[in-house]
């Protein structure tokens, strides 16, 4: 309702010009509010919709989980220490997001861009064990053709791995975007996509390590 | 009669956010919240890892529920705290798609785990438990024979 008054109004507005004493605010809330208030609106769909694809992976992991073809359980592959790390990367590095974000309100770049980098070398380090963890398991013959299981495991933990590749990808791409151009609304539009992006993967990664690695290995 | 509309609504959404710019209208939150939900997540992710890594409950189903709960609750955490999710962002769209996600997320999930899970009992007959209880039959049994007819 508001909106449709607002865009009213506006329109009167521009049609009397400034001097009929139309708060020209008025206008700037239409055009500023309204197109990025659905960019958001828009990038949590699409959240909405990768969260389906988890899902999935999830349900197929709940159905295969279970089926080791003779092969190693996860009871004898997962290594909770190093599935504990991983995790304390990617909640470290979620409220390191945090923090570029209250520091990109308060219009310091500097500060913003440090956090950026420590979450993203949170990120690089979480996607490093994650790797060595892979390398390890097709090392010792338990790759994602070994069995259901594997595959299913691989299945939903690599498409997580995956995304975060993506975040890092797209948080360096934000770096050089900001150092160029500085705090301007675009780059605090995405770095607000980015954020509902990062703490989306977090997350998951919780579903991942309490129904993957936490209920694997129980007896 | 359009203009005032316009104002009041305008000053109402400054008022609500304080300071900030007009593009600036999204909460993100402060040092404070962002602490609480770190020291939650904290918290719901140490609990279950002693749970199982000490193996404090000897009853491995048990430790499983106990451990998927402390999941929801610090997915709630995550979506209150980081993801500043309230009924009021983006006027309730925001979370009217998280409620229809999660609504075809747990039909999905528990549709497949119920579905799959009996189509293993009625498939090995003589696997199936007599109770007639929800009995997830070890298919390692079976795909081990599997292989060795290969």
């Amino acid at each position: 309702m508001s909106e449709i008054t607002a865009t009213y109004s506006s329109a009167i507005g521009a049609d009397r010009g400034v001097d009929s004493g139309v708060d020209p605010s008025t206008r700037y809330f239409v055009q500023e509010h309204h197109p990025e208030s659905s960019t958001l609106l828009g990038f949590w769909l699409y959240l909405m919709s990768d969260c389906l694809i988890f899902a999935c992976l999830f349900a197929t992991y709940a159905v295969l989980g279970r089926n080791y073809a003779g092969g190693p359980t996860g009871a004898e592959l997962f290594d909770l220490p190093l599935v504990a790390m991983n995790t304390a990367f990617l909640l470290l590095s979620s409220i390191t997001y945090g923090f570029a974000m209250l520091e990109s309100q308060k219009k310091n770049l500097r500060a913003t861009m440090i956090w950026l980098g420590v979450t993203g070398l949170l990120g690089l380090a979480f996607l490093a064990l994650e790797l060595y963890e892979f390398s390890h398991l097709i090392h010792v013959g338990a790759g994602p053709e070994r069995s259901g299981f594997l595959t299913a495991f691989f299945a939903l933990v690599a498409t997580h791995g995956l995304h975060v590749t993506f975040g890092i990808v797209w948080l360096v791409t934000l770096m050089f975007q900001l150092k160029r151009h500085g705090l301007i609304p675009e780059n605090g539009r995405r770095l607000m996509c980015l954020s509902m992006f990062w703490h989306f993967l977090d997350v998951i990664w919780i579903g991942v390590f309490t129904f993957v690695y936490l209920m694997g290995v129980l007896p | 009669m359009s203009d005032p509309h316009a104002k009041s609504a305008h000053a109402a959404h400054g008022a609500e956010h304080g300071h900030h710019g007009h593009e600036d209208h999204v909460d993100h939150g402060s040092v404070k919240s962002y602490s609480i939900g770190f020291v939650l997540s904290v918290i719901l992710t140490a609990i279950p890892f002693w749970l199982v890594m000490g193996k404090v409950i000897t009853d491995s189903s048990t430790t499983g529920f106990v451990i998927l709960g402390f999941a929801a609750v610090q997915i709630v955490v995550h979506m209150i705290y980081f993801l500043h999710m309230n009924t009021k962002s983006e006027g309730g769209w925001s979370i009217l798609a998280l409620v229809f996600t999660v609504m075809v997320v747990v039909i999905m999930l528990t549709g497949s785990i119920w579905v799959m899970y009996h189509l293993n009992t009625n498939m090995m007959p003589h696997m199936a438990d007599p109770t007639g209880e929800l009995h997830m039959p070890s298919a390692t049994h079976d795909a081990t024979q599997h292989t060795q007819h290969k």
